[in-house]
């Protein structure tokens, strides 16, 4: 369902993705709406789809996963059913945390996490080399995230 | 590091998927008390597990049509500084994610725009002049999953 979104919802979006955690009453009074009125334009906003969740991101890191690797993952298209299988089989790789597929040089990107760098070879040995169909894989090791708030420029 | 066992581990998972559910719900679900949840919820959350809380918005709905993720590389390594780059980068509001990496590329970026003449504008406009920037490679994305990870 396509919606129409005015400015109030624009700026709604805009101060409610900014900090998910805001009450109502929080995001009221910064776009200078009724409690009432945003409380239900985000019911609407939700309703509609635009609005799909709020999820809590988990940081692997203090959980003692310090190393992500993103593994950019060429694959064999001579073969039918090349990324549905790849994929399916990803999925049960448990340290595999994202699945993109793209348009371009890469055909897919996982990203892997892993407590250390010999545990990161285990998983790249038994888990990862082991998917179907790969036919060239290239590592970049993540070294720092500067920025990660995936906001959208509303 | 923080030692979790399997309540937290259940925890995290519902988390990710909503984290808008009361502690009652997500007692249910895990099979705890809503006090003993409301208690593990906020360990986790000062413990740094629980990094923050986002809101998943559909970008398409939105009129961001195209989500491009950019590899770059730095064109005079030691020349420039990776503090300019790196604030300057991630000033650009169509730029939703920056990631130092190790490897082919020294850059990760994850850029979101209308179509692609918007992004070829971006591209253009405000990467491409970036202090520093080189070599960049462009990959449209095309579908993306995240999964729970080892929980």
């Amino acid at each position: 369902m396509k919606i129409i979104l005015d400015d109030l919802d624009c700026s709604i979006l805009r101060q409610w993705q900014a900090d998910p955690t805001l009450s109502p009453a929080d995001l009221a009074e910064r776009c200078g709406l009724t409690v009432a009125k945003v409380t239900r334009r985000q019911a609407r906003l939700q309703e509609a789809g635009v609005v799909k969740g709020i999820e809590a991101v988990i940081d692997w890191a203090a959980l003692g996963y310090a190393f992500e690797v993103s593994l950019r993952v060429t694959l064999d298209k001579t073969i039918d059913r090349a990324f549905d299988e790849f994929i399916e089989a990803a999925r049960c790789v448990p340290e595999v945390i994202e699945i993109q597929t793209f348009l371009g040089r890469v055909d897919v990107r996982l990203s892997v996490i892993a407590r250390d760098m010999a545990h990161y070879q285990h998983i790249y040995r038994s888990s990862i080399l082991t998917l179907p169909h790969i036919a060239d894989i290239e590592g970049l090791m993540r070294v720092a995230e500067i920025k990660s708030n995936e906001s959208l420029p509303l | 590091m923080i030692e979790i066992d399997d309540f937290d581990r259940a925890l995290l998972r519902a988390l990710q998927r909503d984290a808008n559910q009361s502690a009652g719900a997500l007692g249910r679900e895990i099979g705890m008390s809503q006090p003993a949840t409301w208690r593990r919820i906020r360990r986790l959350q000062e413990a740094g597990a629980i990094k923050g809380r986002r809101l998943h918005l559909d970008a398409e709905a939105l009129g961001f049509g195209v989500t491009v993720f950019l590899g770059v590389k730095l064109a005079t390594k030691g020349r420039v500084s990776l503090d300019d780059f790196e604030r300057a980068v991630s000033a650009i509001p169509e730029i939703q994610k920056v990631e130092h990496v190790l490897g082919f590329y020294d850059y990760r970026l994850r850029v979101v725009a209308r179509d692609l003449s918007d992004f070829e504008r971006v591209l253009r406009r405000r990467i491409m002049t970036l202090p520093g920037a080189g070599e960049v490679e462009a990959n449209v994305l095309l579908s993306e999953e995240r999964l729970p990870g080892p929980l």
